[in-house]
């Protein structure tokens, strides 16, 4: 996407400069995906793909609902299902709509190498801003959940930018709009994490005991979160991470070895021009030459 | 170019277009490299016309690095096989780095520092290689998963990282021991520096009378 | 509907069956989430396949396809053996007090005056009893066993849990946990509302599969309460309208009965349409009939329909068999009985059952019109595209006209939705290309016609040189103009004969009870009349306010009959006009008139206390659980099997399918037996697509590129058959070759002691538009139709299934 926004950033990928913090901001959002409502109709993929001028290729069936089959730089949202036999032996059809969870701590940004390639604003949306992405795919790596794709056409991530466009002016992203049943919500993430409580509490009353949010702490909670029947196996919902977390590689990578490492070769460099300093460069002597013309000499010598 | 009539070749022709084709893509590829590494290097990425060419066109360096290193082992490998006299070279590190070459002992073509630079290499590219075909996103993106993809970036930078410290050492080395350039720019060291640097290489050279005072011969 | 969208959020218990409310009204499936969310509402699904309605119910239970009579036969079974009924509305609103006529019987599977030559009924037994007066005769303490709630008794006796679940397939625990869920909805506040489709309709039952739920829904007192009702989900925008204002072969607008060939003078069709109260002081209000017929004349014809002529009655065309349904003008065609054929907006070689005999007829017309905005495959039934279209150009003779038509967004007019509303849209853009209005095209049609009538003369001119056609622009009538002719207008000064209210000649009609026989108003459709008065197209109205926050904006468009929003509402109040449900009150008497948020379904001044029946548009003011002479089948829902079924009927092995049901002779020799196609199939869309349109939208292909079935994973197992690997599905008919979906969703059921698969058979792909090319189910469905409104029975019939290679591309 491109970056239109009159939000301030709170954080910005490759970038070592303190963020804008004068102003304080509004309310954090959140979309909130009660998946109990969800009835897998896909609308919200269609305005997905309507608002952001998004036409993947026609596929094929693939033995699921599931189209496109994946997410992918034109696949910003994407309806997964899954058949899920409970204990009692009856089926629940997990329907679950997949897409950026725009985390609090996202681990794209902190993978991000392209200085404000990857941004968060200040109502917490993470956004990836086109022009500056250098298309590597670390943001790939980054991501605990599996979500940015990069196009093999301009070589530019892309995921859901939870309608940054929309939301800077005071609509709501437009899978929030079109869905019929109301299974997806948009607002301050206190009013959501609220409303999903009613909703858990409903869902408790009609047995889904284990019924919860997931906002996931691991990457200090999430600005997409979901109302789930089973929020203690949240892997039942197509693969949704249990405990999410910036893989420990990454931290590794992004955290404690990019500044070694600079400060390693610097060092390396420093070292060398002291001992150029103090103990200076090794050069052949005339008495060096002599000794090898001597030698030489008494070389020829002994074969003639 | 004056080359001294006793001038000895320490290195040919292909020796040196290839060592420098080696050291061009080797810098090219640092300096993309390490645009992509950390925030405040990423102006390096200026040099390649921006990022989106940096990323781009580091891994294409790589490739032809490999391929240029594969003429560097053939060419190499024999000169840097490990010998005794290794041993007691290393032993007398200290005395090599503060120029003290009356303790270090004789040492041959190569010095173990040499060795060690040929051999990292020999290690660090192919490492360098592999793990950056599994983070190439344009073609194997989807090749592996998502967690080995993490790893392999992971130790694509720590070898790099050690590749790039190898780096620094050879060419400090380089113009640490006077003329050493020389030897990979024009191909020649004197006898005084042979004697100097590599002694029993000379000695080799004078005894096999591959060199001689006058008359300087083509091959080593 | 009976109710609203809306209306739904009022429900205690929302029952689909016999449709996927999810899955194909998404939009309209909001108010079932609503009902659960804040009406604590549970949601109960009853379908053969779990379904993405399923996926958000609170409970599911599966069942064979074509078995829904012998389910709700069980409910009703279970309802009264448990006494769990809501008794003062049962007695006092419905026809269970009332007794049958001796004659009236059931037996072996037929009901009393079946003649086996002919496949009829005669009806004359399926009535009341009547007394001196010509008034039903009752029982209000039901020991008569002749009452009609003491025959239901009897005949839903044998429908035991036990003989539901051997039948039906449904296991017999969840059948029963499904009864007292319904059941509770007996107390007087708490409602069901009965949520169905085309899964009910596609049937050669279909009508009493509805019926008998409507008689479960009068059992517990669920008609005309705010939360009940029987509401159908239409399968198309505008399917309503399309009833509405009578597209059937044997109907005329406003459910007006066409006149049959032995009806040969007004007076003749009128007969059969003086609806005399069967109790004392009923309404029965069809007593009007004559207006409405009358007024409709006057629309037609003009200043041309006089008393003299009978209104024009001469010029309406006259039926010499009961209908001209779809499935008897494709028997036509292949017989070469009917030879050109003008297709608007329809796409029988998608829509349709038989595929195959479905091209044969195409290909055997001497011309093919067809109107759409897309590129149909009847349009292009003549082109070879490979297997999908097997024709071959060079043997079809048939001269195609293919006329681009605008869309929906491309017009002004009126759509009519389920919930019986009429509303307006307005033209948002111009159509592409050459595409030209319906309007356009048919009136161009006409002027044609009229010309060469008049210039040529022709057997039979004066039904279209009659015609009125006073439209300001004849060429293409403009849509409000149209919509003012249809609500009606005085053609002379009216006074109203309680109000002395005068209606000037020319003024647009404020209600259908304005209308006249006396050739005074002309009236398009009856139903509609009150749509566009003199205060304006009320159609357009927007005014989304909902005074009690209850499902009711009247202000939004505007409904048929009279802009009420439930039908059958005085049902809502007590014998004394208080709310059964006081929260959710629809219309309650004040002391002097019927008031609350909708129109009274009821004269509005009529006391509790005159003791009229809410059912006034029936001739004893109740509601039926008997259904007299209505039905084709018999006054009481009965369980025939499907006319291709992989069980015999164990209630009447000799009677196993609907006896009335009519099978042309090539047809009934097309049905497949069990033995080689043993397992059941159904159709159904997906809510990614619409019918057979949004194949041709790009977004919806992508959402859903490609022909599939869904199967088992247990006949999967058996069958070799791979997750999303080829398969050939066959019926007698044809077959289908396309990737599989191996799902959980479908399990096998026991039938009768046998397990049965079910394999579903989503119907959207064909071979034009923008989605991978389809062979379309219906090259599978037997032709073969509903008994009463030959609606094709594409929900349950029999095929095979084999693994096969990909086909070469």
């Amino acid at each position: 996407m491109s970056d239109l926004q009159s939000q301030d950033y709170v954080r910005r990928s490759a970038t070592t400069m303190t963020p804008p913090a004068a102003r304080s901001h509004e309310d954090q959002v959140a979309k909130l995906i009660d998946v109990s409502r969800c009835i897998g109709c896909k609308a919200c993929q269609s305005a997905c793909m309507e608002w952001n001028d998004l036409r993947p290729e026609i596929g094929h069936f693939e033995g699921s609902y599931e189209n496109p089959m994946d997410l992918g730089p034109s696949v910003w949202t994407l309806m997964k299902f899954a058949e899920y036999e409970n204990e009692q032996g009856n089926l629940e059809w997990l329907i679950r709509k997949d897409g950026c969870m725009h985390c609090e701590d996202p681990g794209c940004l902190k993978a991000c190498p392209a200085p404000g390639a990857i941004v968060q604003y200040a109502n917490g949306i993470v956004d990836f801003i086109s022009d500056k992405c250098i298309g590597c795919g670390y943001c790939v790596k980054g991501c605990p959940f599996d979500i940015p794709r990069i196009s093999k056409t301009d070589h530019k991530s892309y995921k859901c930018t939870l309608c940054s466009d929309r939301v800077s002016v005071g609509l709501e992203p437009a899978c929030v709009k079109a869905c019929p049943t109301g299974a997806i919500m948009f607002g301050s993430k206190t009013d959501m994490t609220n409303w999903a409580g009613e909703r858990i509490e409903d869902l408790k009353s009609r047995g889904f005991e284990k019924a919860g949010l997931y906002d996931p702490p691991e990457v200090g909670g999430t600005h997409v979160m979901y109302v789930l029947h089973h929020a203690d196996k949240p892997s039942l919902y197509s693969g949704l991470p249990d405990k999410p977390r910036i893989s420990p590689v990454v931290e590794v990578w992004k955290g404690i070895l990019k500044p070694l490492a600079v400060i390693g070769i610097a060092m390396a460099a420093v070292g060398a021009f002291f001992h150029w300093t103090t103990i200076g460069p090794n050069e052949v002597t005339d008495e060096d030459e002599a000794e090898a013309a001597r030698v030489l000499r008494e070389k020829e010598e002994e074969s003639t | 170019m004056t080359r001294p009539a006793n001038a000895i070749t320490r290195y040919t022709t292909l020796n040196r277009v290839n060592h420098w084709i080696n050291a061009g893509l080797f810098i090219l590829l640092v300096l993309s490299g390490l645009s992509m590494f950390h925030p405040i290097l990423f102006f390096l990425s200026g040099l390649f016309g921006g990022g989106q060419w940096a990323r781009a066109a580091h891994p294409w360096f790589g490739v032809l690095l490999v391929i240029s290193w594969i003429g560097m082992i053939i060419q190499f490998w024999r000169a840097n096989l490990p010998s005794k006299d290794d041993i007691a070279w290393s032993k007398a590190i200290v005395h090599v780095v503060a120029n003290d070459d009356e303790h270090v002992p004789p040492i041959g073509r190569n010095n173990s520092g040499q060795k060690l630079v040929f051999w990292s290499m020999t290690l660090l590219i192919p490492v360098l290689f592999v793990t950056g075909l599994l983070i190439w996103e344009v073609y194997f993106g989807e090749a592996t998963s998502i967690p080995v993809q993490r790893v392999a970036v992971l130790i694509h930078s720590l070898a790099a990282i050690s590749a790039i410290l190898v780096w620094v050492v050879h060419v400090y080395a380089a113009i640490w021991i006077r003329d050493s350039v020389r030897s990979m720019t024009q191909g020649y060291v004197t006898p005084g520096w042979a004697w100097h640097h590599h002694r029993k290489w000379f000695y080799q050279l004078a005894a096999s009378r591959r060199v001689s005072k006058t008359t300087p011969r083509k091959n080593p | 509907m009976t109710n609203t969208w809306q209306d739904i959020r009022n429900a205690n218990l929302v029952i689909v069956m016999g449709g996927n409310a999810a899955e194909a009204h998404p939009c309209g499936f909001k108010w079932v989430i609503e009902a659960k969310i804040e009406n604590g509402a549970k949601l109960v699904v009853v379908d053969p396949r779990f379904t993405r309605t399923a996926s958000v119910a609170d409970y599911y239970a599966p069942i064979r396809p074509g078995t829904d009579i012998a389910f709700l036969s069980g409910v009703m079974h279970y309802l009264l053996e448990k006494d769990t009924i809501q008794h003062a509305y049962v007695r006092a609103y419905t026809n269970a007090s009332l007794i049958v006529a001796d004659g009236f019987s059931f037996e072996d599977g037929h009901f009393s005056g079946f003649n086996g030559e002919t496949n009829t009924y005669d009806k004359s037994s399926w009535n009341y009893e009547f007394d001196e007066q010509g008034f039903a005769k009752t029982d209000d303490t039901w020991q008569d066993q002749r009452c009609v709630i003491n025959l239901l008794k009897q005949h839903v006796s044998r429908y035991t849990p036990e003989m539901v679940s051997r039948i039906t397939g449904t296991p017999q625990d969840k059948f029963l946990h499904i009864c007292e869920l319904i059941a509770a909805t007996a107390a007087p506040d708490k409602a069901m509302t009965s949520l169905f489709a085309l899964g009910w309709t596609q049937h050669s039952v279909g009508a009493q599969n509805i019926r008998a739920m409507a008689m479960v829904q009068l059992l517990l007192g669920n008609i005309g309460v705010a939360g009940g009702g029987m509401n159908a989900l239409r399968g198309h925008s505008n399917i309503q309208g399309l009833t509405d204002i009578g597209l059937l072969s044997n109907q005329m607008p406003g459910y007006l009965s066409l006149p049959t060939d032995k009806e040969t003078s007004y007076d003749e069709y009128m007969k059969t349409k003086l609806f005399k109260p069967l109790r004392p002081g009923q309404t029965s209000y069809y007593q009007n009939y004559g207006k409405f017929v009358v007024s409709l004349q006057k629309a037609l014809w003009g200043d041309a329909a006089t008393k003299e002529n009978n209104w024009g009655y001469d010029w309406l065309p006259k039926l010499d068999i009961p209908l001209y349904d779809i499935i008897k003008a494709f028997e036509m065609m292949n017989n070469g009985e009917m030879t050109g054929y003008i297709c608007q907006g329809f796409n029988p070689l998608q829509a349709f059952p038989d595929r195959g005999k479905i091209r044969r007829g195409l290909s055997k017309l001497k011309f093919l019109v067809t109107m759409d905005p897309l590129d149909t495959e009847t349009s292009r039934f003549w082109q070879d595209f490979g297997p999908q279209n097997p024709a071959k150009s060079s043997d079809i003779q048939t001269e195609v006209f293919q006329l681009p038509v605008t869309c929906f967004a491309e017009e002004s007019g009126s759509l009519v939705n389920s919930a019986r509303w009429l509303q307006w849209h307005w033209k948002a853009a111009e159509g592409p290309g050459k595409a030209m209005s319906d309007i356009w095209i048919m009136s161009g049609i006409f002027h044609r016609l009229r010309e060469m009538y008049r210039k040529d003369g022709g057997a039979f001119p004066d039904p279209i040189l009659n015609m009125s056609w006073k439209y300001t622009n004849p060429i293409a009538p403009d849509p409000e103009e149209l919509a003012k002719e249809m609500n009606g207008r005085a053609l002379a000064d009216l006074t109203d004969p309680v109000t002395a209210v005068v209606t000037k000649a020319g003024s647009q009609l404020d209600a259908f009870a304005q209308l006249r026989d006396d050739g005074t108003t002309a009236s398009g459709c009856w139903i509609f009349a009150g749509s566009f008065t003199e205060k304006g197209n009320q159609m357009a109205r927007r005014d989304a306010t909902d005074p009690r926050e209850q499902g009711i904006a009247p202000n939004w468009a505007w409904a048929w009959p009279a802009n009420r929003r439930i039908l059958y509402n005085r049902a809502s109040a007590d014998l004394d006009g208080k709310a059964w449900n006081p929260k959710k009150p629809v219309i309650e008497w004040n002391g002097t008139r019927w008031a609350g948020i909708d129109v009274p379904d009821y004269g509005p001044t009529v006391k509790p206390s005159d003791g009229v029946g809410p059912f006034i548009m029936n001739a004893e003011g109740l509601g039926r659980l008997f259904a007299l002479n209505l039905m084709a089948e018999g006054p009481f829902p009965e369980h025939y099997e499907p006319f291709e079924s992989p069980s015999e009927n164990v209630l009447h092995p000799k009677v196993p399918n609907n006896p009335v049901a009519r099978v042309f002779a090539d047809d009934r020799a097309s049905f497949g037996h069990r033995r080689d196609f043993p397992y059941v199939a159904t159709t159904y869309r997906l809510t990614e697509h619409f019918h057979f349109w949004t194949k041709h939208a790009l977004i919806n292909a992508i959402l859903q590129p490609e022909e599939f079935i869904e199967i088992g994973e247990v006949l999967a197992k058996e069958k070799g058959i791979a997750q999303g690997g080829w398969v050939k599905v066959s019926s007698k008919r044809g077959e289908v070759i396309c990737k599989a979906y191996v799902t959980k969703r479908i399990k096998p059921m026991t039938v009768d002691g046998k397990s049965t698969h079910v394999i579903g058979v989503p119907l959207h792909w064909g071979f034009t538009g923008q989605a991978r090319k389809g062979y379309g189910a219906n090259t599978l469905t037997p032709s073969v139709g509903d008994a009463n409104t030959q609606t094709p029975e594409f929900k349950a019939f029999l095929v095979n299934i084999e693994r096969t290679a990909a086909p070469a591309t």
